[in-house]
């Protein structure tokens, strides 16, 4: 009895500081998290709950196989837009960056601020105002085709270039974290190495690239993962700027696993998807630790 | 007086032009939203706004919901947030000053959680709030909106930073243990807690694929439901469109415009992305 009451005494108010963010973490995440890990092994309805599928892994061989393969073509379009956004974003991001360094502070503060602005607005919006620039009657990419006397293009109802141009838009959208995180590991660079190159006759470019470039490698890390892991989730932007889905082009792992959980309410097999989806999160996040455990120094 | 090279010029070129590009879809989508349009958008783009609020005149007479959206979305980052600004920074200094059995593992259960992607928990998510009768309600995104774990990771990183020394201080002077709380970390932990505080607000604010699973009727819808759908319903009249996607990005352009110190430094906290 003493005990407890000693242990109540000495870590109570730990317990007590702890428990209401404990409590919701494992109600709502954590719970969750092992329960659709069961689910995807099972069939499970509203009514009548789980089942076990047979033989046991049946859900993630009909999530592969279903409707001719759709999830694979998913997949397939997800990894298209990732290479592509990600390759943009860290190229954008570094460059600018590295542009807006030398300016005066007020330069530096107006270009950051002017490249946040969209990074603060959802999704959800952005993709709607990339919708207008891509309409096929009235939008402004065809009416810049037309002004160069090119034919307009159906950007987002052509089954051939819809996912192109959903693409093309993340692309063209500045990686305000790039730059925001690149800048910061950039002022963090001792000057006494870029006047040592200077005095060794190394120019402006040349320095960029063998001491800037090398010394903010563990940062361009960490952007390739983290803009890895969102173009894996993207949903919003394929939402609302190809809602129809485009004769399936436009497919991506997210809007599947949206589909099949909540429009045909397919949980079991939506499950298995979404630990797919974690899976291929999981594999990048190891490739990031692996990586910077051979991190250098300075 | 510096020279003006080529270099320096192509440079001040690329940051103009892609400072263009970053803000032009945005900038189209206001001046179509203050120019009066009924109809179809003309097909020679509207480039100057005509500063008229036609559209939104339109947009909250035709569109009886809107400010429905407006107050769910506030309600919903309001009470989400003053949950984690208060209880994050409470088990961030648990995690970060105490010592206590079983602290490593719970430590090690949140951050092992932070990598998985939220999607994987709204199958189960939605069973929950289902038999709770809790969907279709603003209490489907509340519950769920308080179990991120970000915050607390967040708050321990800083209040470990913070001496001990104060905290000691305190409890010598006859401090209660909520008191130390009230008195010395929270006071000590303002700068991350206005982070957080920001950053959860927005994340909330701009939230999408659970409240469009979590929401049903029309008038429960949270501004970005509400605005993604709005498409659907007013497909002839393009100036409700544009001017309810205005609005509705409105109030996070001037937020950000206010706090912008404060969302960059959150930004290097790794608490925003973009």
């Amino acid at each position: 009895m003493r005990a407890i009451r000693n242990f109540i005494r000495k870590y109570g108010w730990a317990y007590a500081f702890i428990l209401p963010s404990m409590t919701t973490f494992i109600v709502f995440t954590l719970i969750p998290v092992v329960w659709a890990f069961i689910i995807s092994f099972q069939k499970y309805s509203l009514v009548r709950g789980g089942q076990w599928v047979d033989p046991i892994y049946a859900n993630y061989v009909t999530a592969f196989t279903m409707l001719n393969g759709i999830f694979v073509t998913a997949i397939r379009n997800t990894l298209f837009y990732t290479v592509f956004t990600v390759t943009t974003n860290i190229l954008v991001g570094l460059i600018l960056a590295s542009l807006i360094q030398p300016l005066s502070h007020r330069w530096r503060t107006f270009f950051r601020a002017a490249y946040y602005l969209p990074a603060v607005t959802s999704a959800i919006i952005i993709g709607m105002t990339w919708a207008y620039i891509f309409n096929g009657q009235w939008g402004f990419a065809n009416y810049l085709l037309r002004l160069f006397g090119f034919a307009p293009l159906r950007w987002l109802s052509d089954p051939d270039i819809a996912l192109g141009s959903v693409t093309l838009s993340a692309m063209l959208t500045i990686p305000a974290t790039a730059v925001v995180l690149y800048s910061a590991a950039m002022n963090g660079i001792p000057n006494e190495f870029y006047e040592a190159a200077e005095i060794d006759g190394a120019n402006a470019l040349q320095r960029w690239w063998y001491i800037t470039v090398p010394l903010i490698k563990s940062t361009t890390l960490y952007l390739v993962v983290l803009y890895t892991i969102a173009s894996f989730e993207v949903f919003e932007r394929i939402y609302v700027m190809v809602p129809s889905g485009v004769a399936n082009s436009t497919q991506t792992i997210v809007t599947q696993i949206y589909n099949n959980g909540f429009k045909d309410f397919d949980f079991g097999v939506a499950s298995a998807q979404a630990f797919v989806l974690f899976v291929m999160i999981a594999t990048v996040a190891v490739f990031q630790f692996r990586a910077l455990q051979s991190d250098v120094e300075y | 007086m510096k020279k003006l090279t080529l270099g320096k010029v192509l440079a001040w070129f690329f940051l103009i032009f892609t400072t263009v590009v970053a803000l032009f879809p945005m900038y189209w989508l206001f001046a179509n939203a203050f120019t009066p349009i009924t109809a179809i958008p003309p097909l020679t783009p509207i480039l100057v706004p005509a500063f008229k609020l036609d559209n939104f005149e339109r947009l909250l007479v035709n569109n009886k919901h809107y400010l429905n959206w407006m107050i769910n979305s506030l309600i919903v980052g309001l009470a989400v947030t003053a949950w984690h600004v208060f209880f994050d920074t409470l088990a961030g200094y648990a995690f970060a000053k105490k010592r206590f059995p079983l602290r490593n593992v719970f430590f090690w259960m949140i951050l092992s959680t932070m990598m998985i992607p939220i999607h994987v928990t709204f199958i189960p998510l939605y069973i929950i709030n289902r038999s709770l009768g809790l969907i279709d309600t603003l209490w489907a995104l509340i519950l769920p909106g308080t179990a991120n774990v970000f915050g607390i990771f967040l708050m321990r990183q800083y209040i470990q930073t913070l001496p001990s020394e104060l905290e000691d201080a305190a409890r010598i002077d006859g401090c209660s243990e909520l008191g130390v709380f009230r008195h010395v970390i929270m006071p000590l932990s303002m700068p991350a807690v206005a982070a957080l505080a920001i950053f959860t607000f927005v994340r909330n604010w701009n939230d999408f694929l659970w409240p469009v699973i979590a929401l049903n009727k029309p008038q429960n819808y949270t501004l970005t439901v509400g605005v993604a759908n709005m498409q659907g319903e007013f497909l002839t009249d393009w100036g409700i469109i544009f001017s309810g996607a205005a609005l509705a990005a409105l109030p996070m352009i001037i937020f950000f415009l206010i706090f912008q110190k404060y969302f960059l430094e959150g930004v290097r906290m790794g608490a925003l992305k973009g």
